[in-house]
């Protein structure tokens, strides 16, 4: 049972509930509810750990709060983080002297000086638009940004109106820069330029805007670049560069990123992409890089008028050396964080700073939500993380990622298209291409693309999940096998809930792919390798046994009773143990909201429908009015309504597969990652057995001695020394997998806050865009209903 | 406020009629009628009385059944204000507490509350227009039993129809409608009213499909705010839903009135309509009979004088029925036309307006989404925006 928890594809909605029954049955316990029980599952160990552990941490009443209140963390965390972090930082940089008040001044300032910065600019334009005419530029901006690249022209110039109304030169060369740039990713460029703006005319600000700028600034990874040149620039030139400026900046400070890159960027990256093996050497060679920045990013602040870049590092310093030497006091036999190399020592003061910095308390004083407090984990990662997504532009997450992935060597991009069904009846299966370029090296060509069927896909995650689970990693989860979504394919069934379904499945695949290929460890196992590669794939014998609802079920047996026995282990990092309560509350989050998207697909598509029913009634009471004009009109309302059901319709596929996909997604890496935190309970229970082996070696040892039996006391002697190296053995590769866990649940958060944003982004896009059809299919409705006469 | 339902009242300052308060005990309402008036037939220039649905019901009654008034579209008579629906819907949300978070069930709350509200006063509204369609019919206005209604400052104590006459009533129907095959027999003799017949019968079969469907429609859209509620009350960050889920509340209950009201109102006044054909074929089917029972006396030569000043009289009705028919008829089509587009434009000056403060929102969103990760400030701006819609 335990072997088989290693290769669990996490559980899923629909087969939640019945695991969770059936957990009950196996370890006896008495609940009346399934959701009750779920939550006791975790409750009980971390109770249990917490008491006999942490006697300083508040008891029970917190931790019930994970549960009951996991909307708080779990999503605001790695969001609303950023706000606090800086906060936090200006104490730390002992600069400024009320750091409290930012929050207020930030809004405060925005709204009443309104050329202040780009944002308090915002800020009032937002409030206007509903009122006047500029809404309307407004939504030509938004049309533009499906349309073709001159068009984002205008979108630079509404934004320059926006954001600064005293400024009414037309960027040029922006524009031209924008182009360049937007080849990536057409739809969100605008938006981009709006954000590379805000910073970038923040810093420009004379230095009554500090403090309006401060909590921006520390967002963006752009400012310090821009703080750097500042000097340069003659301060009276602000109000005349700025045009230019605005726009030009963020590209220039390209080049200059590099730099800064490494600044922010690689601290996290490197620690966290590079595979765990080869960190040693690299480790070293980066060390000096991280740190060499710091003058001169002090230095920079210090001819300027900000010291905003030094509040990261200055608080990276200040905080890290208390933690960094409390945690080899504090826990004596944990984690193997301390037992790595520098890098890791980083690693871990990063992580540290988050939950032990006066942040914490400041955010329990400040939402005085008791969940706050647990949180923090999320907001380690965030802070861990976030120099990064605190840059916040997609693009420039994307281009990091670029320039990341050829740091690192790491260029590959896999597609998974023309599902296609193999044979007939109940024999049937479906099958995929799956295509993938690269540059990587261990690869024989750039282009290539193999067929696989769908156990294949689960066969390569049974592969993985067997190799590199128990060390700890992270293996992406393929999707579920569904018996009823495939047999009405097998069926033959044409109708829209297969389709529906093929294309549900072939998104995941591919998305659980790019996963894969885009992990730094696993991409390099030979089984991804030939997975990709080769033409004819053995054929995955052990998923058809294991494939289905039985199997989820066996698998989650075994899994949570796996967890219960061995969660009672004196868990004596917090950070784990705070982490795997957030992992729990998110998983119940996710499931909540996988639940309710659902059932606003439903209503969307019922709304389509009776749409388009009221369309068909509309025309005909067309038809049946005498009035010619009305008659006219009353047909166009039933065109206008044809055209709502359409938009419903792309609504509700967009609800699906950009909403509702992407949380199930989610859901199904959370599982991974509960099985990751199982395997490192596993890891260590081995390290305890043989602890307490040797212990009774010993015993004999003392008792052969006294008995004095020289034969056999030689014999003990080697046993014990055989099991002295078992508990060395054991204990490394405890402090191994606690390392790789801590290290892979970081990366997941940052791949999570990073994929969630763009999700979210994407879908707001859409329904953005529905509604810009929506406005203009009811402006052409509006003169034939004044017509009516 | 806007008025739910336009019935072009050529509005006339000697009547003015309006509800200015209404009081919902239990099952009843209770409305205030408030009359301005420089008419002498009343005896102040101003007063307000209080009336229930009944009354109204009543008063229609009243109208219907005077003789006098056969050739005359009467105003349809308001619905019975019906707040199942919310009621029902509260009902539920009581039961589902326990599985909501607090925050859930607060907002979901709220919603309802609305949503009674917004039934509330489109019964009020519906009340109203009863009273101003009649103050603005110049024949109707003059009305003794209307007047009473107006100005008696007691409770009018209208007796509830009792079980007998309320089946009374329903029976009268079945015999009407079998009627109504029976007289669809008579043939025609004017051009415009067979025309008319013809229109109103098919007109009334669409408008009711539609008017099912419009309800159905605004059904769905409210029941997309009702999720976009639940997931914003889930999902914290996304403040962007519960300003969504707002507007989206509001297409929904601005669909309702100016589309679904819309329609619902012209049903009702088509059925009016209706009922004034029904009226007279009778008159004309009673002039026929009188003929034949004319033509019958003369041959018998029995009775004749009776017959023939039957037969007058009959005649006389059924022109006077025709001739204040074809005129109300004719008032109502362009009074409909009127309704039909000033709702439709003011639905889509509305749509897009919504569309817009979606698209706003949803791009403030966005922007704040990318800039910053702090939504607490994009919150900030959504909730500015949201006020000043």
């Amino acid at each position: 049972m335990a072997t088989s928890s290693e290769r669990s594809p996490p559980p899923f909605p629909d087969s939640e509930e019945q695991d969770v029954l059936d957990t009950e049955e196996v370890a006896n316990r008495a609940t009346d509810d399934d959701d009750d029980d779920g939550e006791d599952l975790f409750l009980s160990p971390t109770n249990q750990s917490l008491a006999e552990m942490e006697p300083t941490l508040p008891p029970t009443s917190q931790n019930s709060d994970f549960l009951i209140q996991p909307p708080i963390d779990i999503m605001s965390d790695p969001l609303i983080d950023p706000i606090i972090s800086p906060e936090e930082n200006k104490p730390a940089a002992e600069v400024v002297s009320e750091p409290s008040d930012d929050f207020v001044d930030l809004t405060n300032n925005g709204t009443d000086s309104p050329d202040d910065t780009g944002t308090a600019d915002s800020t009032k334009d937002t409030s206007e638009i509903p009122l006047d005419e500029p809404s309307d530029e407004f939504f030509d901006i938004l049309g533009s940004e499906s349309g073709a690249p001159q068009e984002e022209v205008v979108v630079a110039d509404v934004t320059v109106e926006a954001s600064k109304s005293e400024d009414t030169d037309p960027p040029l060369d922006d524009e031209t820069g924008s182009k360049v740039e937007q080849a990536k990713e057409t739809s969100t460029d605008p938006i981009i330029n709006i954000t590379g703006d805000l910073p970038a005319s923040d810093t420009q600000q004379p230095p009554t805007t500090n403090k309006i700028a401060d909590p921006l600034l520390d967002l963006f990874s752009d400012t310090p670049a821009v703080d750097a040149k500042k000097p340069i620039q003659p301060i009276p030139d602000l109000f005349e560069d700025e045009g230019s400026d605005l726009f030009t900046e963020p590209r220039q400070t390209k080049p200059a990123k590099q730099p800064q890159k490494s600044l922010f960027g690689e601290p996290d990256e490197d620690l966290f992409a590079e595979p765990l093996g080869a960190t040693s050497k690299k480790t070293i060679s980066q060390e000096p890089k991280t740190v060499t920045p710091k003058p001169s990013g002090d230095g920079g602040d210090k001819g300027a008028n900000q010291r905003e870049p030094a509040d990261i590092f200055t608080e990276e310093a200040v905080i890290t050396a208390p933690t960094v030497s409390k945690t080899p006091g504090a826990t004596s036999k944990t984690n193997g964080v301390h037992s790595e190399e520098d890098t890791d020592i980083f690693a871990e003061a990063t992580v540290e700073l988050s939950l032990d910095s006066p942040h914490n308390e400041r955010k329990k004083d400040m939402t005085a939500k008791p969940s706050a407090s647990a949180p923090s984990l999320a907001a380690a990662a965030a802070a861990a993380s976030l120099t990064k997504p605190q840059s916040a532009a997609l693009e420039e997450l994307e281009e990091e990622e670029e320039e990341e992935e050829e740091d690192d060597k790491f260029e590959i991009n896999v597609s998974v298209t023309n599902p296609e069904k193999i044979g007939d009846g109940m024999n049937a299966y479906m099958a995929y291409k799956v295509s993938t370029e690269t540059t990587l090296p261990m690869f024989r060509t750039k282009t290539f693309t193999v067929r696989r069927r769908f156990s294949d896909f689960l066969g390569l995650y049974e592969k993985l999940s067997e190799k590199h689970g128990p060390n700890g990693f992270i293996v992406p989860p393929p999707p579920e096998k569904s018996i009823l979504g495939m047999t009405k394919v097998k069926v033959g069934k044409e109708d829209s809930s297969s389709t529906d379904f093929v294309e549900r499945r072939r998104g995941a695949l591919e998305r659980y792919l790019q996963r894969v290929v885009n992990h730094p460890s696993l991409i390099q196992d030979p089984d991804v390798r030939e997975f990709l590669e080769r033409e004819e794939l053995p054929r995955a014998v052990n998923t058809q046994a294991l494939s289905g609802a039985g199997f989820l079920k066996m698998i989650n047996k075994a899994t949570d009773a796996v967890s219960k026995m061995t969660i009672k282990m004196n868990e004596s990092d917090v950070w784990f143990e705070e982490k795997l309560q957030e992992v729990e509350a998110a998983d119940q989050l996710f499931r909540k909201l996988h639940t309710l998207v659902e059932s606003l697909v439903v209503h969307r598509k019922e709304l389509s429908l009776n749409t388009a029913s009221f369309a068909k009634s509309a025309a005909m009471l067309g038809s049946a009015e005498d009035n010619t004009a009305l008659s006219r009109a009353l047909s166009q309302l039933a065109e206008v309504e044809d055209k709502m059901e359409q938009l419903h319709q792309e609504q509700a596929a967009n609800d699906t597969f950009s909403f509702a996909e992407l949380i199930a997604d989610f859901i199904r890496l959370l599982g991974a990652v509960r099985g990751s935190f199982d395997h490192r309970m596993k890891a260590w229970q081995r390290w305890q057995d043989a602890q307490s082996m040797l212990q009774k070696k010993r015993e004999t040892e003392a008792k052969l001695l006294w008995a004095n039996k020289p034969d056999k006391l030689q014999l003990a002697k080697e046993e014990i020394v055989e099991w002295e190296a078992k508990v060395t053995q054991y204990e490394r590769d405890f402090e191994r997998v606690s390392a790789t866990v801590r290290k892979e649940v970081i990366r997941f958060e940052k791949e999570r806050t990073k994929n969630f944003k763009r999700q979210i982004i994407k879908y707001m896009e859409s329904l953005l865009q529905s509604q810009q059809q929506v406005m203009k299919y009811w402006e052409a409705f509006l003169p034939e209903a004044k017509a009516i006469a | 406020p806007i008025r739910s339902v336009s019935v072009d009242l050529n509005n006339d300052a000697s009547l003015l009629i309006d509800i200015p308060d209404a009081l919902c005990e239990r099952d009843k309402v209770k409305f205030t009628v408030h009359t301005k008036t420089t008419l002498s037939s009343f005896q102040k220039p101003e007063f307000s009385v209080p009336r229930q649905h009944e009354d109204f019901i009543w008063l229609h009654d009243t109208l219907v059944e005077t003789e006098d008034y056969a050739g005359l579209i009467i105003p349809p008579a308001p619905p019975k204000p019906d707040f199942e629906g919310p009621r029902e819907k509260m009902h539920k949300l009581g039961e589902g507490e326990a599985t909501m978070t607090k925050e859930e069930y607060t907002k979901m709350k709220q919603e309802l509350e609305a949503e009674y509200l917004a039934v509330f006063k489109k019964t009020v509204q519906v009340h109203e227009i009863f009273l101003q369609r009649l103050s603005s019919h110049p024949i109707l206005n003059k009305d003794r039993n209307f007047q009473i209604f107006l100005e008696y400052d007691q409770d009018l104590s209208v007796r509830r129809k009792n079980a007998k006459e309320m089946f009374g009533g329903f029976f009268k129907n079945m015999v009407k409608s079998a009627d109504e095959v029976l007289i669809s027999g008579v043939k025609e003799v004017d051009d415009f009213f067979e025309q008319e017949k013809t229109f109103l019968l098919d007109y009334y079969s669409k408008i009711k499909d539609s008017t099912a469907k419009a309800e159905k429609m605004t059904r769905s859209h409210k029941n997309i705010a009702d999720d976009y509620i639940r997931i914003s009350a889930t999902l914290n960050i996304t403040m962007s839903f519960v300003s969504l889920q707002k507007v989206e509340g509001r297409v929904a209950s601005d669909q309702e009135l100016k589309l679904t009201e819309l329609l619902r109102y012209y049903m009702r006044d088509i059925q009016a309509a209706k009922d004034l054909l029904y009226r007279r074929a009778r008159a004309l089917a009673d002039y026929e009979n009188s003929n034949k029972a004319l033509d019958k006396a003369r041959l018998k030569s029995k009775d004749i004088p009776q017959a023939e000043e039957h037969q007058q009289q009959c005649l006389q009705k059924f022109d006077k029925l025709s001739e204040s028919g074809k005129k109300e008829l004719t008032s109502f089509k362009g009074r409909r036309v009127v309704a039909f587009r000033k709702n439709l434009i003011e639905m889509a000056e509305l749509e897009i307006k919504h569309a817009k403060v979606r698209s706003s929102i949803q791009l403030y969103y966005i922007c704040f989404i990318m800039c910053t990760n702090e939504l607490q400030y994009a919150w900030g701006i959504c909730k500015i925006l949201c006020e000043q819609i």
